[in-house]
């Protein structure tokens, strides 16, 4: 009954082509921009966005760009937690050299950076693929950790390698800094999530994420049929690093505060984005959110039963948290290797029929 | 779906809120590399608490309230840590983690709570002119690294021109901190100093040790934490390195550092700030009011440790300090604001340890406007393998300060100046 096309009629091709091409789910995606972006800045507090909403934005725009590598281009990549320091560090150069540019063209100037960065370290990708890329991204994490804990000029020469962000303003209200107002907070990351999130969903719909999605599937073939290789495994490791790169900006600058390159940006951060796709859905915008969402709201929701309603010791909680998420990805990959994206998928075609499924 | 989460989350934290006690959060580690230390810490930190409501139902007729929240040594869940706490009335944090002191600096002095970061964290909030929320009393790692600088110049006779120092060091904040005071205190001295770096976890130190080996220094510096400290110590053993040129920072020098090594640790430095063993008066009532009584922290099987110890001593002059507002403001029910100023005034005195029960526990000290750091005082610790005992080897050594006060200065005005800040105690 919900999910329906019947009499949804379209008179248009530009209608026809829409994202949310059947009425119900455009209302549904209405609502939650609605909700997100005029209801919740005035409801949420420090402990929400600190705890939830700003780490599951910003994680969600990480998801999102390994996504477009790994999920929609068949390039499995362990470098993402190197990539967001990239995207981190040069957002703290350009915040203390150029204190009077605006902080949100800071973020995008240091998204691209990245995409140059993350470009380069593409270009292996030609010749190896599988785990033998995997190991060449490897590479791209511990160089560049290394590389901003050894190179001084990266981090101002500061004695202790830290990277701290001064207090930036977009229109006069502080977004980095001590000074954030929660929903200040809230509001630039969820309009960089959701800008990404469009582009990212339009690119995918388009010339581009087809070259991407033939080259994932066979990359042989695809190249008889006419796509460029080199355009499209490099195109797609610039767009992904482009999105992990504001997202390590982001994350150093309006969430953390301050940042550390081997503590902030190590191997784990890159498994936990890789985690999150995995179990959120390879190739599925919404699924880069729903990842994002379980692996950070999880942990959270555990602690919380946990330790403050059962009294549990904390070491203890935090092992059961360790336990629970392994075993959600073992059982993620045996039973449903297309993650929650696929049982949203299901869902909806059961609600299509329902209540009459014959 | 999102909605009752919501509505979850918000009536555990209201229920959990609301209550007149003196909160002190305890963001500590029990999981992760760094747990070897973290544990002991933490169980020592809530112990000393809870011997105080048991004995002294609480500081000054106001039970005490401990709310521990794991963090792994996590940047990000300390952030988390930090803020589900901080609305529970918290009167201090110790998070004892460099990067999490670092990350909560500016969050704490915007929301008017202090930070005591006991001989860890940013060395330059010694300067309470510029740090007024921020406390790293009795000292820091700059007097640590001049502390051992001059322990050495005593063993060579006040001349060390020449000789070879190396830093072994964990590649992050914590263990980049000294490098810029040897590096004045070679200029001055005239030794040759060189770094080595450890990358987290610290497992794996193969190549440092060959390059110790090639270089031959004749002293080394170790800067390191948790499962690197055994490493490290094991891996000197193995190469038969002079165990008494060897010399860790405080953090770096706890039983459970050393006793894998067996004889081979016999000899091994470390620096202290506070006293080592079970031998003081606190201990008997430990445990009296608390291990008998069934409510140690954790399994209750550290007492006594170097880490247990360090986290008493951090309770204890916590409790102080709640002691020291308390009257100034002549309220039993502090808060945080106030607690700050008890952190300020705070004076230990030999006499006030001795009552406490912790007669020549750590050194004298006085905190005032200008000077968050106190006197910064260590002592060299030397571990007997035979009777694994740690036991302090000099007196209480007091840095260099001559060459340390400036770079404070230094730091801490680029700081105030990076943010504006306007200086203080004029």
């Amino acid at each position: 009954m919900l999910y329906r096309e019947a009499g949804d009629f379209k008179t248009s091709y530009i209608e026809d082509n829409q994202t949310f091409p059947i009425a119900f789910d455009r209302y549904r995606y209405y609502a939650i921009l609605a909700i997100s972006f005029l209801i919740l800045p005035f409801l949420v507090n420090d402990y929400f966005v600190n705890a939830i909403l700003a780490p599951f934005l910003i994680y969600s725009i990480a998801a999102i760009g390994l996504n477009i590598l790994t999920g929609y281009c068949g390039q499995v990549s362990l470098g993402t937690g190197g990539f967001m320091a990239v995207g981190a560090y040069s957002c703290y150069k350009l915040m203390t050299a150029f204190p009077d540019v605006s902080i949100v063209i800071h973020i995008i100037i240091a998204g691209g950076i990245t995409a140059v960065i993350g470009a380069v370290f593409g270009l292996p990708s030609l010749r190896i693929k599988g785990f033998y890329l995997a190991v060449a991204t490897l590479a791209a994490q511990f160089f560049l950790v290394w590389l901003f804990n050894r190179v001084s000029w990266f981090y101002n020469y500061s004695a202790s390698g830290q990277i701290n962000a001064p207090e930036r303003t977009v229109f006069t209200i502080p977004v980095t800094g001590p000074n954030v107002e929660p929903w200040a907070m809230y509001m630039i990351c969820l309009i960089f999530a959701f800008v990404s999130a469009v582009i990212a969903r339009n690119l995918t719909r388009g010339a581009l994420g087809r070259t991407w999605m033939a080259i994932r599937d066979m990359d042989i073939a695809a190249e008889i049929i006419g796509v460029n290789p080199l355009k499209a495994k490099l195109s797609a490791f610039a767009i992904s690093s482009f999105f992990v790169g504001i997202s390590g900006a982001l994350f150093f600058a309006v969430y953390l505060g301050a940042a550390e390159a081997g503590d902030s940006f190590g191997i784990q951060k890159s498994f936990i984005v890789l985690f999150m796709i995995i179990i959120g859905g390879l190739g599925s915008i919404f699924g880069s959110f729903a990842g994002a969402a379980l692996l950070v709201v999880l942990p959270v929701i555990l602690k919380l039963i946990g330790a403050d309603f059962l009294g549990w010791p904390t070491g203890l909680v935090a092992h059961i948290q360790l336990v629970i998420v392994g075993l959600l990805i073992i059982l993620f990959l045996v039973l449903e290797p297309h993650g929650l994206a696929q049982l949203w998928r299901i869902a909806k075609e059961k609600l299509r029929l329902w209540p009459f499924p014959h | 779906m999102k909605k009752t989460l919501f509505a979850a989350i918000a009536a555990t934290l209201v229920s959990g809120a609301a209550m007149a006690d003196l909160v002190f959060p305890s963001l500590s580690y029990r999981t992760g590399p760094f747990a070897a230390g973290g544990i002991p810490f933490a169980d020592g930190y809530a112990d000393y608490f809870t011997l105080l409501n048991e004995r002294d139902g609480g500081i000054g007729g106001v039970p005490i309230k401990v709310i521990e929240c794991e963090t792994a040594y996590n940047t990000e869940k300390g952030v988390e840590c930090y803020e589900a706490t901080k609305g529970e009335g918290s009167l201090v944090y110790q998070p004892l983690s460099t990067g999490i002191t670092y990350q909560i600096i500016p969050k704490a002095s915007a929301d008017g709570i202090p930070v005591h970061s006991m001989g860890y964290g940013r060395t330059s909030a010694t300067n309470g002119r510029v740090f007024e929320w921020v406390f790293n009393y009795p000292t820091n790692y700059w007097n640590g690294a001049s502390i051992a600088v001059k322990h050495i110049l005593d063993l060579n006779d006040n001349d060390i021109s020449g000789k070879k120092i190396t830093l072994l060091y964990f590649n992050g904040a914590y263990g980049k901190e000294p490098i810029p005071t040897l590096e004045a205190l070679s200029e001055k001295h005239g030794f040759e100093f060189n770094t080595l770096a450890i990358d987290f976890p610290g497992q794996e130190q193969k190549s440092q040790w060959l390059q110790i080996r090639r270089d031959q220094p004749d002293y080394i510096l170790f800067w390191g934490w948790g499962v690197m400290n055994q490493v490290a110590v094991q891996e000197a053993a193995n190469i038969r390195y002079p165990m008494e040129n060897f010399i860790g920072i405080w953090w770096s020098g706890a039983e459970i550092d050393v006793l894998p090594a067996g004889d081979g640790a016999n000899g091994y430095k470390s620096l202290q700030f506070h006293n080592v063993g079970s031998d003081f008066p606190i201990f008997d009532d430990i445990e009296k009011y608390v291990v008998d009584t069934g409510k140690a922290a954790g399994a209750g099987d550290q007492i006594g440790t170097v880490l247990y110890n360090r986290g008493v001593y951090a309770a204890m002059l916590a409790a102080e300090a709640v002691r020291t507002a308390q009257d100034i403001h002549n309220t039993a029910d502090i808060t945080s604001a106030m607690m700050r100023d008890g952190m300020e005034a705070l004076t230990m005195t030999p006499e006030r340890m001795a009552e406490l029960g912790l007669p020549n526990f750590g050194p004298t000290f006085q905190v005032t406007c200008e000077n968050h750091g106190g006197e910064g005082l260590g002592a060299i610790a030397q571990w007997d393998a035979s009777a694994t005992k740690w036991a302090l080897v000099t007196d209480f050594i007091a840095p260099d300060d001559e060459v340390i006060m400036p770079l404070i200065e230094a730091d801490s005005m680029a700081y105030a100046e990076e943010n504006n800040l306007d200086l203080r105690c004029n």
